[in-house]
């Protein structure tokens, strides 16, 4: 079992825990994940591993809800446990194993959507840790929704905050942000965006004509984590990659993202069922045809 | 009785196992598994015993089941076999210990399957447990993958008083039996965890959710992690793919995926969280025991199946038990068949499979008839579902991290089949991870061949230190 020794909501629906994980704390590497599943019969979410401590054998995570897995880990407090949680999974982001005087010389920009937000984090941090400040983009629908805003601002260099209906910060989507820095003159050698796929796929549009080389985080549906499923497959660069053990993280202008878009609808309506089932029990009989399920 | 016909086994009725996830075949029980042993004659030469990947004494427990004593039985399969409830359900004993048999010169070979699977499930209902050592040496050794070959090498290490580790990736221990191999084949509370449960009364711990190569690298375990000697059993790897054109719509699954879904994840069961597609039609490409699991769990789950197989019938590799099975249950065969394209809708879901027909050429380097196309032949067999079954190619998560450990063209590693010995001091490897996918007995024979080879690895090791302390 893996201790939870920390549990709070972020934002509406978004939560955050600190995770005993003594092996996964001890081998982790900014980019990775792990995947977590709150009892025998639950699903194996993949998440990607927002900080760790390695000293004190500790893993943070955090999620959205969006379906009955997520749901079901939300109502976890602290002092319960995971049954299971492995890790961590995939590579590390490039720059990790990158020579630090080169790295050093690279001005890098962060764009974190929504809960991208929580992997953008430890990338960033790390680069503080070494004397890299990077530039941070962090866009969120609204203000409530918006995360780890105080612990950003530590680790970054320029944090703009932006958000889709202008209730704080800056207004509009992150990609109006990024036009903006350019305009003003800022040069970028780099960019990593992760969020959610639509906002990934339109930051690679725009950093392509701008020609800045760009890095996203995939987050395709996955079962195993190890590449002996099949089931998180992507298009890169016209290759099909497996994107827990070739990525998460690839080069975004090479990514078929319309492709992955559509692949991650797989199980909606199964998914969307089983979520309803567990909300409302056994009230929920299906019938209403909204569903798309069991008419 | 007919002496040339086996005693027959009784199954579940196929319209009605069509339907249920319970296991197929029901088994002898004991006047059955008697009547059936005396078919045996006890050949002084016996070829079966040839036939066999681990050399089980055939006719020594053939003999002691006629005479009732299954107890006695058990003994004898156990000193070659770690997994007989196993074996004696999945080995292809048509080719292996069956194929060799006299009786099947003019009539039907003995059952040996079914009766090793009945003496297996005896002991285990009868609480038979293999003896543990009597004292540990003291040495540690760290097993990864808990598949045949990993549970075999661990147990087998831990009677001859190793302290034995397993590290397993995924959240539950049993390799291919139980993410790959349906319930309907290998019950999973009844075989599978059993077999496990006597592995650990063995004293063998099994650390899950360890990934080996991520969580920890093979040198840190020999190195701050203080194992003597490390075992590779991590089994066969990434699904293969065709590259034909529609192969990323939705709908289309690796027969891993659908597998894993369905066995590891429950997903047949409604209580499950995990999602399954449950197509309306379903077509499984390949012809192999993977294949026809698949196919028998969409069938299962409520379709119509059909095998899409580019081979004929004679080449299908699965075993011939699970082929019959297959038919009776319904499924439909499109051999000589080809897919060359998944067709998808507008929405990028799979509306069919256009395929091509074949005919059988030349015998090609496996000795088979190449099938070749027939041109102009193509056609349309229109699916919702579309799984893949082409085998795997190995899995590069431990020979990426472990320098010094020699994989070869096909990147599998390279091991010794004797003992198991691999380019690096200290790590030993068999199953899958080094045959490429194969079978339970022969991954279960290079576990054994690995503790073997690793006690004399350790035993060498040992009076090496001590003859140089005398010097
Ligand atoms: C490598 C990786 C890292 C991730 N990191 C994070 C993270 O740090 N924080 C976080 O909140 N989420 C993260 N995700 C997404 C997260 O795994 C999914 O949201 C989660 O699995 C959904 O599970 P569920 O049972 O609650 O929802 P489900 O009931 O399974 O699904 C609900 C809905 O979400 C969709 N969905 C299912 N799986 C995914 C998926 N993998 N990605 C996007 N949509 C999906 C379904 O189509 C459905 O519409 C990551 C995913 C991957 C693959
Ligand atoms: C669907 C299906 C049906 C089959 N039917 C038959 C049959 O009827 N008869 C027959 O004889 N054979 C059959 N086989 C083949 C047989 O199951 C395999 O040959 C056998 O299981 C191989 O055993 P193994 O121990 O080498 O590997 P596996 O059983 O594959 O076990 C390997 C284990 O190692 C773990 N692992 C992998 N990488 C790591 C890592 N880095 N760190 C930690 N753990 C790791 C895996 O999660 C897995 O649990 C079938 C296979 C499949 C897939
Ligand atoms: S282990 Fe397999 S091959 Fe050997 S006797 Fe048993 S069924 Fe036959
Ligand atoms: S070859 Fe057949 S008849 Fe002869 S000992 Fe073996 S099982 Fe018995
Ligand atoms: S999640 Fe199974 S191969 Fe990537």
């Amino acid at each position: 079992m893996y201790k939870i020794l920390e549990a709070k909501e972020l934002a509406a629906n978004i939560f955050y825990m600190v995770v005993e994980a003594g092996r996964v704390a001890k081998a982790c590497r900014p980019g990775q994940f792990v995947i977590v599943r709150t009892d025998a019969k639950a699903e194996r979410i993949p998440l990607t591993i927002c900080d760790y401590d390695p000293e004190k054998g500790t893993v943070t995570i955090v999620f959205q809800i969006v379906g009955a897995g997520t749901q079901m880990m939300a109502e976890l407090k602290a002092g319960d446990a995971f049954c299971d949680f492995v890790g961590p999974l995939g590579c590390p982001s490039e720059f990790v194993e990158e020579d630090l005087e080169v790295l050093k010389k690279k001005k890098m920009l962060f764009v974190a959507g929504g809960v991208g937000t929580a992997p953008v984090y430890p990338q960033v941090k790390w680069l503080h840790e070494r004397g890299i400040e990077a530039d941070v983009i962090v866009g969120a629908k609204t203000k409530d929704l918006l995360i780890l805003e105080e612990e950003m601002k530590e680790v970054s260099g320029n944090l703009y905050v932006t958000t889709d209906d202008g209730s704080y910060g800056r207004s509009g989507m992150v990609t109006q942000t990024i036009t903006d820095l350019v305009q003003d003159g800022k040069h970028y050698d780099v960019c990593v965006a992760i969020g959610p796929m639509i906002m990934m796929k339109f930051v690679c549009k725009l950093t392509k004509e701008l020609e800045i080389p760009t890095i996203v985080s995939l987050n395709p549906i996955m079962v195993d984590g190890t590449g002996m499923c099949g089931a998180c497959r992507v298009t890169v660069g016209g290759k099909v990659k497996f994107a827990c053990v070739d990525g998460p993280e690839f080069d975004g202008h090479l990514v078929n993202f319309d492709e992955a878009m559509q692949r991650q609808q797989l199980y909606k309506t199964a998914e969307g069922r089983a979520f309803l089932k567990a909300k409302e029990g056994d009230t929920h009989h299906g019938g209403c045809g909204n569903c798309g399920g069991d008419k | 009785m007919d002496v040339l016909k086996k005693v027959p086994v009784r199954e579940q009725e196929a319209k009605v196992r069509a339907a249920n996830f319970e296991e197929v075949c029901l088994g002898y029980n004991k006047e059955e598994a008697m009547e059936e042993a005396a078919r045996c004659i006890n050949c002084k030469n016996a070829q079966c015993i040839k036939g066999c990947p681990v050399s089980i004494n055939i006719p020594g427990f053939i003999e002691k089941v006629k005479e009732g004593d299954v107890e006695g039985a058990y003994q004898v399969i156990s000193e070659a076999s770690a997994l007989p409830a196993v074996c004696g359900r999945v080995c292809p004993q048509e080719s292996q210990c069956e194929g060799k048999c006299i009786r099947g010169i003019k009539g039907e070979p003995v059952s040996i399957g079914k009766l090793e699977r009945f003496v297996a499930d005896w002991a285990g209902e009868n609480g038979m447990k293999p003896q543990g050592a009597e004292k540990k040496n003291g040495k540690k050794v760290a097993v990864i993958g808990s598949g045949p070959a990993g549970l075999t090498c661990a147990g087998d290490l831990a009677k001859m008083g190793y302290e034995v580790t397993i590290f397993e990736a995924l959240h539950e221990p049993g390799g291919v039996l139980v993410y790959g191999i349906p319930e309907f084949r290998l019950p999973k509370e009844k075989v599978v965890a059993k077999e496990i449960e006597n592995v650990k009364s063995l004293g063998v711990t099994i650390e899950t959710n360890v990934v080996v190569g991520k969580s920890v690298t093979i040198d840190e375990l020999l190195g701050e992690e203080g194992f003597d000697a490390v075992f590779i059993g991590s089994g066969a790897g990434l699904p293969k793919f065709m590259g034909i054109p529609g192969e990323q719509a939705n709908g289309v699954f690796s027969a891993n995926e659908y597998l894993t879904r369905s066995n590891l994840m429950k997903a047949f069961d409604e209580t499950s969280n995990t999602p399954i597609m449950r197509g309306k039609k379903v077509a499984v490409v390949g012809g192999g025991n993977v294949a026809m699991d698949a196919a028998r769990t969409a069938l299962r789950l409520g379709a119509e199946v059909h095998i899409v197989y580019r081979r004929s019938e004679e080449e299908l590799p699965a075993r011939v038990e699970e082929v019959h099975h297959a038919k009776e249950e319904g499924i439909i065969f499109d051999l000589l068949t080809n897919p060359v394209e998944v067709l998808e809708d507008e929405k990028g879901w799979v509306c069919g499979i256009r395929c091509i027909r074949m005919e059988l050429g030349e015998p090609d380097e496996s000795g088979r008839r190449r099938p070749v196309e027939v041109p102009g032949s193509e056609f349309v067999i229109d699916v919702d579902t579309v799984i893949m079954s082409l085998g795997t190619s190995p899995n590069p998560l431990i020979s990426s991290t472990t320098e010094g450990l020699e994989v070869n063209k096909w990147k599998c590693i390279v091991a010794d089949e004797e003992f198991g010995k691999t380019s690096k001091e200290g790590v030993y490897a068999g199953g899958d991870a080094v045959t490429g996918a194969a079978t339970v007995i022969l991954a279960m024979g290079a576990g054994r061949a690995g503790a073997k080879g690793i006690d004399e690895y350790l035993n060498n090791k040992r009076s090496r230190a001590s003859h140089d302390s005398l010097l």
